[in-house]
Parts: structure tokens; sequence; C-alpha cells
């Protein structure tokens, strides 16, 4: 009886060991962790605003104020998504603006982007950011080469769609998928668009 | 390096080069129709990739594998051939030597060797090129008849290409004008590469090969069979025209495929039962990466994935022993 | 500057001298050990982005060596790995904590794969394999040593994969608008074949068959 005794208190003795051990280290672990997350909290903010803001001043002509304090969010018509709209001013008025939209269609899944339109409409310019297109392939829709085409572009007047559907679009060589979804998102940002217009 | 062991096979060297020359011989007849169609890139194409391959195998053999001169059983020809016929006449003939060294090299030699291959070496070499370089692989000039210095050709879809994309917002009507008539496909007036472009003259390639019994009729005839019926049952369904039977037999590779590279002795089953097996599979996977992916055709990709089920179909189903019984 | 050198090995002495430099050549974490393969496979689009986790890899791998060969003795050896694995997870939060704020372009480019350096065997591997048998110095000395093979191999396949696959190198594109890169090579097959054709030469190197 007196050795069951000292067995049981062995066995509690480690189990108390380990239970000590490991609650430290998660003590320890949690207090590192929460002390760095409090230091870097504000400088990754801040780094990811620039990101979005870099994008958004890559699409619109010049403005002088903070179109991302001033973002909005519209509803497409058909209600299915909401959409940020950034607007830039230079001056007193609105002379350009952002919309950021994305596809579903891409050929690898999900693309996101900003579309810049110039105030009547027409598509200024788009930067994607994030895809997972193929790399040298699909991720081409990103590049001069394909973009330059959209500059001044105005919807009403000629047909958004890849030459292959009858549009006036030259698609991305071998990558006609990823094309058609940049179109599908630019869409969307129009139909936001529109819709915005026609609340006012 | 991994030895990697496969079913036993079953080439004795003095028969090999026979038999080559016997598959070189049935292509004869895809070759000139290659060349009537598209001229002289076509016949640069050939060369290169026959000149390339044989090469390589040469000199990797010899001085690198240091296994001596295998040139002489002349598969080094027949894959540079097949390579060739998986190619479109406007590939820059750089790009074709790159597709010979990966064929030989990387789809043959480092697995041992003749016989020792688990994948057709000539479709490795295509697929690399295909992933590698997709806008030169899916640029196909329009065939010219007789036109042999083929001067300011012009380049347009495949038939596969156009029926593909006939649900999305084009329509009918302008299809029509565009594809070509079922005698066009069968002669090979059509755009494409250069061995798929004429069932007709691959069928003769079969009929010579069956003659001269170098391949048994079941590869061709299952793969084709199943494909033609999938096909059929999908146009019966549905109506559209992208699963038309016979417009999906006619273009494309499947011809190509189910008679030349299907038909691989190392890379195809032992067996009549195993055989049959994988040339259904065959069919009913091109069906399904044709109709229901993003490519447009999916021959080279339903023979190397079914070439890596070969040895799992050759240790189920074994061969009869002469005097033994399984 | 060679003498500087060698006087600094005789100072170290042998040990020291052995636990730096395995990691580099003799048990290279990517070329003869093959471990790590994940992040190898999957980051090495680019050269940089292969340094970059190289060099992310090499902070986590010292920093937990040290920690693991700190507590060794107060840790009982039944919770030993989950005891690891969350002293590791917690180095590796704080790297991509840092990461995120201080450098957020390798940060986007490396993305998921930050995280992922928890389970990166080379880790857990060393903080099991050594830093829990040996004393602190020499621990991360085998850090250091592993990490910079690790950096080595993700470097080297990362420059092959860009010049074949993208025809430029760190960024500097060397070819002109018409020439055509080998697009398989920045795709998870090309990774396979390039690390192949590295080890080949590696081994080569090494003086091994």
């Amino acid at each position: 009886m007196d050795n069951g005794d000292k067995n049981m208190n062995s066995n509690i003795k480690n189990l108390i060991k380990l239970l000590s051990t490991l609650t430290v280290i998660a003590v320890v672990s949690a207090f590192l962790l929460s002390s760095v997350y409090q230091i870097t909290k504000e400088p990754i903010a801040k780094a990811k605003d620039k990101r979005e803001l870099e994008a958004i001043s890559q699409v619109v002509g010049e403005f002088d104020n903070d179109p991302f304090s001033e973002k909005m969010t519209i509803m497409t018509s058909d209600k299915k998504d909401k959409l940020e709209f950034f607007p830039a001013r230079k001056g007193d008025g609105i002379n350009s603006f952002a919309i950021k939209t994305y596809s579903n269609n891409g050929f690898g899944g999900k693309i996101e982007m900003i579309v810049g339109f110039y105030i009547d409409g027409s598509i200024k310019n788009f930067k994607i950011t994030n895809h997972s297109e193929t790399p040298g392939l699909g991720s081409k829709a990103d590049e001069e080469k394909f973009k330059q085409q959209f500059d001044g572009f105005d919807p009403k007047k000629l047909k958004l769609k890849v030459r292959q559907d009858g549009g006036d679009i030259d698609a991305v060589t071998a990558a006609t998928i990823t094309s058609r979804a940049v179109l599908d998102a630019i869409d969307k940002a129009i139909n936001a668009y529109n819709v915005f217009n026609a609340g006012k | 390096m991994l030895k990697i062991s496969t079913a036993p096979h079953m080439q004795t060297q003095h028969d090999t080069p026979k038999i080559m020359l016997d598959v070189v011989f049935a292509m004869l007849p895809a070759i000139i129709v290659a060349l009537i169609f598209f001229g002289l890139p076509a016949l640069m194409v050939i060369l290169t990739s026959v000149a390339a391959c044989c090469g390589f195998e040469y000199f990797a053999n010899r001085f690198w594998f240091k296994k001596g001169n295998t040139t002489t059983d002349f598969s080094a020809i027949v894959t540079g051939m097949l390579l060739a016929f998986n190619l479109p006449s406007s590939m820059p003939l750089w790009m074709v030597v790159v597709g010979a060294f990966v064929a030989i090299v990387i789809g043959k030699l480092c697995y041992g060797g003749l016989g020792k291959n688990i994948f057709n070496p000539a479709l490795v070499g295509r697929v690399f090129l295909f992933i590698s370089f997709p806008v030169q692989m899916t640029n196909w000039p329009k065939p010219e008849f007789l036109n042999f210095l083929n001067t300011d050709a012009q380049t347009g879809a495949t038939t596969l290409g156009l029926i593909k994309h006939i649900d999305s917002q084009t329509s009918a009507t302008m299809l029509a004008g565009e594809l070509p008539s079922y005698w066009q496909m069968f002669i090979g007036n059509i755009g494409g590469c250069l061995g798929e472009v004429s069932a007709l003259a691959l069928l003769l390639g079969l009929v010579y090969m069956l003659y001269r019994k170098v391949i048994t009729w079941h590869i061709p005839f299952y793969y084709i069979g199943s494909f033609f019926s999938f096909s059929l049952i999908m146009w019966l369904i549905t109506g559209n025209i992208q699963y038309e039977p016979l417009t999906n037999i006619l273009s494309g590779g499947l011809m190509l495929g189910a008679i030349f590279m299907a038909t691989d002795y190392t890379t195809s089953p032992m067996t009549i039962k195993g055989r049959i097996i994988f040339a259904v599979c065959c069919g009913v996977l091109t069906g399904i990466i044709r109709f229901f992916s993003a490519y447009p055709e999916g021959v080279s990709f339903a023979i190397l994935i079914m070439n890596a089920f070969v040895p799992l179909i050759d240790k189920f189903i074994k061969p009869d022993f002469y005097g033994q019984r399984r | 500057m060679l003498t500087m050198y060698l006087m600094q090995v005789n100072k170290m002495n042998k040990e020291s001298y052995m636990n730096l430099t395995r990691g580099i050549i003799k048990e290279n974490p990517t070329f003869v050990m093959l471990l790590g393969m994940c992040p190898t496979l999957g980051v090495t689009t680019s050269a940089s982005n292969g340094l970059g986790m190289g060099l992310a890899t090499l902070f986590v791998l010292v920093f937990s060596n040290f920690a693991i060969s700190l507590v060794k003795n107060l840790i009982p050896t039944m919770v030993r790995i989950p005891a690891y694995i969350v002293i590791i997870a917690s180095i590796v939060t704080v790297l991509e904590m840092l990461m995120a704020a201080y450098l957020p372009q390798i940060h986007s480019a490396l993305g998921i794969f930050i995280p992922l350096i928890v389970v990166n065997c080379i880790i857990l591997g060393r903080a099991e394999a050594f830093a829990s048998k040996h004393g602190i110095r020499q621990s991360i000395l085998d850090g250091i040593g592993m990490g910079i093979g690790f950096t080595i191999g993700l470097t080297s396949l990362g420059i092959v994969r860009e010049i074949l696959g993208n025809g430029s190198v760190f960024g500097y594109s060397f070819v002109t608008e018409n020439y055509d890169p080998m697009l398989l090579f920045i795709m998870p097959p090309g990774a396979f074949l390039a690390l192949a054709g590295l080890i080949v030469l590696f081994n080569k190197l090494r003086g091994e068959k």
C-alpha cells in the first residue's frame, strides 16, 4: 500500500511537470506574440493601405485628395456584388475614379483588380491585384501590351468583348479565358458605375 | 540513379529495326500529305526533329550514359517523326530541337533506354513543348494545296478550337462558314499539326501496319470506338455541335494518337484484354478532357496518363504462358 | 584575408567548424537530404524569392535551435514535440509579422509559404536531431550552417528556373521582347526537373556517383 501510494505520487508529480512545462511555454509564447503584434500592428495596416493606394494611383488620373478615405460601396444591378468605389479629385470636382472589382472566371480561379475610369465613363487603365493565372501566359493580361488598348475605351461606343466573341478587344495570345475574365470584371465595374450614376 | 524495372519487354534486338522501318513506311502517307499542304516548313520540322532525336540519342548514349551506339535500332527515327507529327509546321526549329532533347533524353534514356520507358517519348516531348511554348504550339498555318515554298502563310484556328467555343456568344451561322467539310477533314485540308490532319493518310498507315503484323487492331479500334460512343452519347443528349462524333474523330490528334502513339509496344499493355482496357480508358479520358476541360484537345494527356497505369494493368492481367494455367 | 580566415578557423575548435559547415555541402538540406521540398519547389519561381525564403528559414532555424537548446533540459521527453512546435510556431509568427510590417513586398511574394516554415522538416528535424542534444553555441552554429545550405539550394534553384523560365535573373531581364522563355520551368513540373538537374551537378561536385 505504501508502494502504491508512492507510485501514485510520482505519477501525479509527472503529470504536474508535463502540464506546467507546456503551460509555461504557452504563456511565454503568447506574451512574445502579443508584444510583437502590438508593435507591428500599425506598420502592417499602413503597408496594406499603401499598396491599395499605389494600385489606385496607377489607374486614375492626377489627384490631390485621398481616394482611400473617400471610398464608397456600390451594389451592382443584379444585387450580387458590392464593389468599392474610390473617387479621385483634383481641385473641386471628381475627375476620375477607381473601382475594385473581380471575376471568378479566371483560368486559375478568382482574379481581383482595380479599374480606373475617366469621369465620362470610359476606361483609363486597370491593375490586377490578385490572380492565379498561368505565369508567363495569363499573367500577361497585366502587361502594357494588353492594357494599352483600354485607354479611352468607351464601353458605350465599342463592344467590351474579345474578338473571338465579336468584340473589339484583342485577347492575350493563347490566354483567351484569362482575357475574358478580365473583361467580365471590368463589366461588373461598369455595371456598378451605372447604378451609381442612376442613383445620383 | 533509381532503377525502375517494369514489365518484361519482348523486343529481340534484331527484330527492332525491321519493325521500326515498317512503322516509318506506314507514316509515309501522312508525311506526303503534310508536305503537300504545309510545304517547306513541314519538311524542315520533320528533318530537324529526326536529326535532333538521332543526334541526342547517339551522343547521350555514347558519352553520357556510356551505352554505345543505340541509334541502329531506328527507334530514334520513329520518335523524331512522331514528335514532328505533333507539331504545327510553323514551329521554330530551335524549339523542335529542345523538344527532341526532352523526348529522347528525359522521356526515354533517363529511364534506361528502349523498352524501359514508361511514357511515350514523343508525347513527353510534345507536352513539354506545349506547356513551355503555348503560343507557338497553338499557332496553325492554314493549309495551302501544293504551295511548297509557302510564302505568306496565314494562320487560323483548328476545327476543335472552333467548335469548343460555340456555346458562348458566337452564333452558329458565323461558324458554318468557318468549319471545314467532312471531306476536307478526311483528306487533311484543315489546320492542325503535321501528322494529325489527314484521317485518310493515317488509315492507310494503319492498314499497312496491320498487314505487316506490326500492331494488332485492338487499341486503335477500341480507342476510336469508345471515344466515338462517348461523343455520340453527348451529342444525342445535348445536340451541341461540340460533341458531334464524326467531326471529333476526323479532327484533332485522335487518329494519330490511336494508331501510332497508343500502340507503342513499350508503353502499352502486353495482353489483349489489357490493351482493350487501356484503349477504352484512353478514349473516355480524351472525351473528358476535350469536353469538360479548358483544353480543346486531350489526346496527348489521355495517353500519357494511361501510360502511367500500364504497369498496373500488366500486373493484374497476366499473360497466359504456354503449358501453364494461370 | 585568407590568413585572417584561417586564424579564425583555428580559434574555432574542430567541432564548431564541423557543425557550422556540415549543412552547407556534406548534408545540404536541399540537395543531399532532400528536406523542406515543399517551399523549395513552390517558392523558387524567381531567384529573389528563393533567396528571401532561404534567409527567412535561416532566421527561424537559428532562433529555434537556440531556444530549444536553451530549454532542452527543462522539457520532459513526453511533451517535447508539442513544446518544440509551439516554440517554432511562435518564432515563425513573429517573423511573419515583422515581414508584413517592414518587408511587405517580399511578404506578399512569398505569401502562404511563410507560415508553412513551421512545418518545414528541416526546422523540426534539426531541433530533434541536434539542438535537443547539444549545447547552445553548437546549436546556433548548426542552425547557421543548415540555413546557409538551404539558402544556397533555394537561390540556385531559383536562378536556374528564372533564367530558363523567364529569361531574367533577380529581376534583370537579359532577353529581348521577342524571345520566348520555356514557361514549363516556372511551373511545378519544371521545378522537379530543374531540381533533379541541380542534384546531379551537386553530386558531381561532391565527388559521388
